[in-house]
């Protein structure tokens, strides 16, 4: 290091070109700056007056309210089948806001939604709304023969039926949910039936097959 | 667009229309123009979810729509607007704007049609009416026409302005003034970008005749779900008012206008006196609709009009006006100048020049508030004279070598001076 021990504060370049003197330089530092500088002008507190808070209350009032506007779109989560028990009293308040259509002319056609859904969920209500009047007309003939299978579709179809119109899912979820119903083991109905004397009959046929211990 | 611009945007989106609305939104304002299957896959969304967030984009006017570039058959391109969506920020005080000039029903039109983007008239009459009626006492209800009228108001005075109509988006905004807004688009061959503006169609103001009579509606509190059903039938039995088609929409350019007019106000208030400033808000306000947003000064009005429409309230003689006018005209400030000697003297308010004016006292407060008075000295002598030297500085600013070397360092550090 040329220059130490002699001259310490000996600099490369001549300092008198620049136009800074010796006695001018900034103190030599120690260690690393502070994490807070001090300041010494300290900032001009913020406006505030009426104007301000009604602007301000005015803003969270917009902030909820277009949250509940048909325009904030939400993602539409997989629900569970069992419907929860506010949602079902909140939507009764909010049935009338729900849709808003745009006016076509203004936007461009190709934004419109197909209106090829409707078609099809059409066919699959009837279908559906067949087969449950015929079972209800085979329950009314068949009252005295007690057929386990027909009984567990009718009452199986009712639940649906009510399920879809208290519920305001998008038609896609809607049709899985029915094709799943209908493609269900009918197992699981035979147990859900309550019926005394098939109840009997089937455990007395259990029990024959059953080791006994 | 800097990268904070389209963070900001899409903080705004999603706290006012929700996640899926912000993800398609910030998609588009990184991508620019982009057509509708680009944005599904880039997006990884369903087809139904982009459409239905296009259509509320565009509703807002935070989206644009225009004809492919690479000719007519291509599908339509949209792009999305940032400093639209920036507007946001500003929509209370829009809507306390709205408030202090036309009342509570002003404010409520105001605020129905920035949540909705665009509405007709008599839907906005017909909710705001509803919403009146609904914090009024048992038996009051308010009348359409009460309504009708505040609407009218805001659109004489430009606050409300028309939608522009969507088929002739290929047309350039020049050319437009002379046309009626039905003449188709312009030949394919020159799609310009530049689209119309809603004011450069000749209806843009004009009220249309609206058949609406009636009383807002008190909503009632519902029992059970009967009477719900029950308002939802009567609700579908759908009116037409004679205004189909016609949607209205904020005009955000005269609100910009107003607050730069109050600015302007407020500081002549601020630096001469109380009816200085009455003088200055009554030549703004008689000049408010003839002057366009970009104009340098207002058009020249007479002394002799300027004292007829002085309010009721401040009857000062013709005299006192005329040496308030010559006052403001001598003021450094530039505010008022006069540019010619009809009608007793032509009068002016200089825009551009108030405006640069309020600017520079802005920033040499702020430099003032940071870096103490005398920093703020040394400041506001390199804005006047520009260049100078050290030595200069420290000669015109009257300060020892030593503070005045360690202020300017201070404030090149903060990059509000800089070297040459």
């Amino acid at each position: 290091m040329a220059g130490k021990g002699r001259g310490v504060a000996a600099f490369s370049f001549n300092i008198e070109a620049l136009g800074i003197g010796r006695g001018s330089m900034p103190e030599a530092r120690v260690g690393p700056s502070p994490l807070y500088p001090n300041t010494d002008f300290k900032p001009v507190p913020l406006k505030v007056g009426e104007d301000e808070d009604y602007m301000l209350a005015l803003k969270q009032e917009m902030r909820g309210t277009m949250q509940r506007l048909p325009h904030n779109i939400k993602v539409q989560s997989n629900r569970a089948e069992v419907e929860k028990y506010t949602e079902r009293y909140l939507k009764q308040s909010q049935m009338e806001d729900e849709g808003w259509t745009p006016d076509w002319n203004l936007f461009p056609k190709e934004l419109k939604p197909r209106t090829k859904k409707p078609r099809t969920k059409g066919t699959k209500n009837k279908k559906t709304v067949k087969v449950s009047s015929k079972e209800a007309v085979d329950v009314l003939s068949k009252l005295d023969v007690l057929a386990k299978n027909d009984d567990g579709n009718a009452e199986k179809s009712d639940d649906e039926g009510e399920k879809k119109t208290g519920n305001e899912d998008e038609e896609i979820e809607e049709e899985e949910y029915e094709e799943e119903d209908l493609e269900e083991d009918n197992d699981y109905i035979e147990s859900y039936f309550d019926n005394g004397e098939d109840f009997a009959a089937d455990s007395d046929e259990n029990m024959d097959g059953e080791a006994t211990y | 667009m800097t990268v904070q611009q389209t963070r900001l945007c899409g903080l705004l989106l999603r706290e006012h229309f929700g996640e899926v609305v912000e993800k398609v939104g910030t998609h588009l304002l990184r991508s620019g123009a982009q057509n509708l299957r680009t944005i599904v896959q880039e997006t990884n969304l369903s087809v139904d979810l982009v459409k239905k967030c296009l259509c509320v984009l565009v509703q807002h006017g935070a989206c644009l729509f225009t004809a492919g570039r690479k000719g007519p058959g291509s599908p339509t391109e949209y792009r999305a607007c940032c400093d639209r969506i920036l507007r946001v920020l500003r929509y209370p005080r829009y809507i306390y704007t709205a408030k202090t000039l036309y009342g509570d029903t002003g404010e409520l039109i105001i605020e129905e049609l920035l949540q909705r983007g665009h509405m007709t008239m008599s839907s906005t009459v017909k909710t705001v009416a509803d919403r009146l009626t609904q914090n009024m006492e048992e038996g009051h209800s308010l009348d359409y026409n009460k309504v009708s009228s505040t609407f009218s108001k805001l659109v004489e005075t430009h606050f409300l302005q028309r939608c522009p109509p969507v088929g002739a988006a290929g047309t350039s905004g020049s050319a437009a003034p002379a046309e009626a807004p039905a003449t188709p688009a312009a030949p394919a061959a020159a799609v310009s970008t530049a689209l119309p503006t809603p004011e450069s169609f000749p209806d843009c103001y004009t009220v249309p005749q609206v058949t609406l009579v009636g009383r807002g509606k008190r909503q009632l509190v519902p029992e059970d779900g009967e009477d719900q059903r029950n308002a939802k039938r009567a609700k579908m039995t759908s009116e037409t008012h004679g205004d189909e088609g016609i949607y209205w929409q904020v005009n955000f350019e005269r609100f910009h206008q107003h607050f730069r007019d109050q600015a302007i106000i407020s500081a002549v208030a601020n630096k001469l006196d109380q009816t200085s400033s009455e003088i200055v808000r009554t030549i703004l306000r008689m000049s408010e609709v003839t002057t366009s947003p970009t104009a340098t000064c207002t058009k020249p009005l007479s002394a002799n009009e300027i004292f007829r429409s002085l309010p009721a309230s401040y009857n000062i003689p013709r005299q006192i006006l005329d040496q308030y006018l010559t006052l403001l005209v001598d003021d450094p400030m530039e505010f008022v100048g006069k540019s010619g000697e009809s009608g007793g003297g032509m009068f002016v308010v200089n825009l551009h020049r108030a405006l640069a004016n309020l600017a520079r006292a802005t920033l040499e407060s702020i430099v003032q508030e940071r870096f103490g008075s005398r920093s703020a000295r040394i400041f506001r002598l390199l804005l006047r004279k520009r260049h100078l030297e050290q030595k200069q500085v420290e000669d015109f600013a009257m300060i020892p070598a030593k503070e005045a070397k360690d202020m300017l360092y201070s404030l090149l550090s903060h990059n509000l001076v800089q070297l040459q």
